[in-house]
């Protein structure tokens, strides 16, 4: 790792079942991305309330992650549905305060798709490295 | 509880060898652990989940008082369980434990990042210390276990799980959508390596099944809906129109006549003339049926999609039978199990779509199920093996291995090994030679996997025969239109040149696949599939026969390919996984139930429209509406406390508070020490 190069500050929050369970997979399987994202477990993306992320945003995350089942296959049959439908009405919320949107993303990753997940973490990281510093975080400084 | 306690934690690292230790620094992240707040202890270990390691908790919640434990290790999805005991037997509730998954969300993916995965470690560890200070005694809830199970398809694996379950004293539905059991091994004719005839190893085990007091047999019946969860689930079945009924249906229907008695009158008078599945659509069979003379239950069924309704089959049957009904329709019923075991087996692919060896273009070019029925003695030609084309005894016959198994080119083609087509090939080698003299059998090959008990020696059995065996994937069969004979293209790649050798006729080892139906009884059951489809076990070492879903077991090659005894095997397994909440009587459910606060709680109700498993419902309490949750019904997804307007549901061991804190920890506060 480069020294003085900026790391972003992304935090995911991750469905037990799929999304947390495809991360140890990625993991068995060895597969490398970058070390910028701190997973926080819940049982269900259902289980994420829209002012965790704003809470995340406020303290100066500069990506926010959710991750859950594919649709039709929630361990607790719709959460994901519902926790989808909530990020994209707070997606309209970020863009109000003028945020980009981009900062939050939801994906949907399986058990099975270890590889999948590597593939979310480099593309989250590249991502939020193109946005740069989130203005909040700036402020905070 | 944690609000009126100082938090006092204790933080152990584990270096899971040098999985962990290897890969970033486990001193660093200890000594940082001390600098934070709470934390009154830290401390590392090689392997934290052996005896010792987890002594070093126990060791450590009586010395220094601890109220909250940390493990930096592995992934909560293999020892929290571990650790929550450790912790339990300490002498502290068990929830008071936290662990951050500093190895297979760390080590593991960032092996070459050593400052990278110690910065990470240590943020982990801080969001990992930041929620187990607000970590609270919980207790689990115990439930009633429904001494009753159910088996999803009754192949071999599925009527030994059944079989097992019954044997143990537990009530078992074996519910099979064909209208017999028995499954694939009824149509294979020998098994290797012993080469003893498949009908005459499981027809003993399908009567059995059919007779067992204990199992309640449920055939041509497909799985409609499921509900409930471990030790309650509530399963809807479709009983599909039969068209006849045995004696027992007509006892209970009060309808005069004795049954259907399988003498099989109807199908001789029925007009309608349909391919036989069971023989690979090799024989005709009638729109009433059976698919073979041992079938289990004994009785006919009426194809009502064929069926030209004409009531010939009635009126031959009679009134004294009047078993059939022309106009009888689905019947939906309702079962209470505790738990399930899923046995739905597996298809070829349609080999057909890889278009080099040109299956359905070639008409002697068949596939491994068509090889068994036709050199079956119950088979199409009574066991005597001709080519399609003309009915001649081929003498010269290829066999092609990895037909689409182990093959990465996409389509139809799968990438893992189907694992029992090189011993039912050799098999199959040594069929020919045995029933036609001077027959040659080609084995073509990328490699023999005979990987159980007495199969290399099986492999070398047939080496000796005589069977000619070359190494190489087969490029493309041709026909010659004149003799349709085949030549089989290919490159030995022992010899390092190219061969075709011309055969009369080739079998293909075709890769396997979940069956059509595997993915919407997944989903009814809530389980997972890996990548290509199978179900997904709870752990592939550790837990083969289990799911993530808590009472949904696993058996056959659902899971996996597999071969008989290794689905037999598993189906034991997965019978005595079954069996053990069931004669426990009750199981512990994890205690992550929504609470409603109900001073927060304005009484709008639209927490009840999010709950999927209707666990919440307004009441009427001190003269305004509250929430209030079933315990029973909750499976602590959170989907409410998510929602929730008012900030009024509490999320047991999620409590808004702990995310909230985790995310702080992480964001706030990335040098520790105070907060």
């Amino acid at each position: 790792m480069s020294d003085g190069e900026w790391k972003p500050k992304i935090i995911a929050i991750i469905c037990n079942w799929c999304s947390y369970a495809g991360a140890d997979l990625a993991g068995g399987a060895r597969i490398q991305y970058p070390p910028d994202i701190r997973a926080i477990r819940v049982m269900c993306t259902g289980r994420v309330d829209p002012l965790f992320i704003l809470k995340a945003f406020q303290d100066g995350a500069d990506g926010v992650l959710v991750s859950g089942c594919h649709f039709g296959d929630c361990h607790y049959l719709e959460g994901n549905y519902k926790c989808a439908k909530r990020m994209f009405l707070l997606k309209n919320v970020l863009k109000n305060i003028g945020l980009n949107d981009n900062r939050l993303r939801m994906t949907f990753v399986s058990a099975s798709e270890g590889a999948k997940w590597g593939m979310v973490m480099e593309d989250v990281v590249k991502t939020v490295k193109e946005l740069g510093p989130s203005p909040l975080a700036e402020k905070k400084n | 509880m944690a609000e009126n306690q100082e938090p006092r934690i204790g933080v152990f690292i584990c270096h899971c060898g040098t999985n962990i230790a290897g890969s970033l620094s486990v001193e660093e992240v200890k000594d940082y652990a001390m600098t934070l707040s709470g934390v009154i202890v830290a401390d590392e270990y090689q392997y934290m989940c052996s005896t010792p390691g987890q002594n070093k908790i126990m060791d450590a919640i009586k010395e220094h008082d601890l109220n909250g434990i940390v493990v930096a290790a592995c992934s909560p999805r293999l020892h929290e369980p571990t650790f929550r005991t450790a912790t339990e037997v300490g002498g502290l509730n068990k929830f008071r434990f936290e662990m951050a998954n500093i190895r297979d969300q760390n080590s593991w993916v960032h092996m070459h990042d050593w400052d990278g995965a110690t910065a990470k470690a240590k943020d982990q560890v801080r969001i990992a210390v930041a929620k187990a200070k607000l970590l609270e005694d919980l207790q689990p809830k115990s439930v009633p276990v429904e001494h009753a199970a159910m088996v999803v398809g009754a192949g071999v694996g599925g009527m030994q799980a059944a079989l097992d379950l019954a044997n143990a004293g537990i009530k078992t539905y074996l519910v099979e959508k064909d209208p017999t059991i028995g499954g694939r091994m009824s149509q294979l004719d020998k098994t290797f390596p012993t080469l003893d005839c498949s009908q005459c190893i499981l027809t003993p085990k399908m009567v059995d099944a059919g007779r067992h007091p204990n199992i309640i047999l449920k055939t041509y019946t497909e799985v409609e809906n499921v509900e409930g969860y471990i030790g309650n689930f509530e399963i809807t079945l479709r009983k599909k129109a039969r068209g006849t009924r045995d004696p027992e249906e007509m006892l209970a229907a009060g309808i005069e006549g004795s049954g259907c008695n399988g003498c099989g009158d109807c199908a001789e008078v029925c007009p309608v003339i349909k391919p036989n599945p069971f023989e690979m659509g090799m024989a005709p069979r009638k729109a009433i049926y059976i698919y073979h003379p041992q079938v289990m239950p004994l009785q006919y069924t009426i194809d009502f999609e064929s069926c030209v309704k004409c009531g010939l089959c009635a009126e031959i049957c009679g009134p004294e039978k009047n078993a059939v009904d022309l106009n009888m329709v689905d019947e939906l019923e309702k079962v209470k199990v505790g738990c399930v075991i899923l046995a739905t087996g597996y298809d070829l692919i349609p080999i057909e779509e890889k278009n080099e060896w040109g299956y359905k273009r070639h008409e002697n070019v068949i596939t491994g199920l068509e090889f068994e029925r036709l050199i079956c003695a119950s088979g199409p030609t009574g066991g005597h093996l001709i080519r399609p084309s003309d009915g001649a005894t081929p003498m010269k016959v290829g066999f092609v291995l990895c037909a689409g198994s182990r093959d990465n080119t996409g389509g139809v083609a799968k990438p893992y090994c189907s694992r029992f087509c090189c011993m039912y090939s050799l098999k199959h080698a040594h069929q020919i030679m045995e029933k036609i003299p001077g027959a040659v059998p080609y084995i073509f090959y990328m490699d023999i996997r005979s990987f159980g008990k007495m199969y290399e020696e099986f492999y070398y059995r047939i080496q000796h025969e005589g069977a000619k065996f070359i190494r190489g994937r087969v490029a493309e069969i041709l026909e010659d239109p004149a003799t349709k004979n085949l030549i089989v293209k290919t490159e030995d790649t022992l010899l390092g040149r190219p061969v075709s050798i011309e055969c009369n006729m080739v079998v293909l080892a075709a890769a396997i696949q979940p069956k059509p139906d595997a993915e919407p009884i997944r989903q009814m059951f809530g389980i997972s599939k890996s990548q290509d489809g199978w179900y997904l076990e709870a752990h592939p070492k550790l837990n083969p026969c289990g799911t993530t879903t808590a009472g949904i077991f696993l058996a056959g090659v659902c899971q996996g390919p597999k071969d008989i005894p290794d689905t037999v095997a598993q189906a034991e397994g997965a019978a005595s996984a079954a069996s053990i909440p069931i004669h426990q009587g009750e199981v512990q459910l994890e205690p992550y139930f929504a609470q409603c606060m109900e001073d927060l709680c304005a009484g709008c109700g639209m927490c009840v429209t999010q709950c999927p498993y209707g666990a919440l419902a307004l009441i009427e309490k001190d003269g305004r509406q509250v929430m209030e949750v079933t315990e029973a019904k909750c499976k602590g997804c959170g989907t409410c406390g998510g929602f929730c307007p008012g900030g009024a549901i509490r999320m047991q061991h999620f409590t808004s508070q702990q995310i909230v804190a985790q995310i702080d920890a992480f964001l706030l506060n990335p040098l520790g020490g105070e907060e």
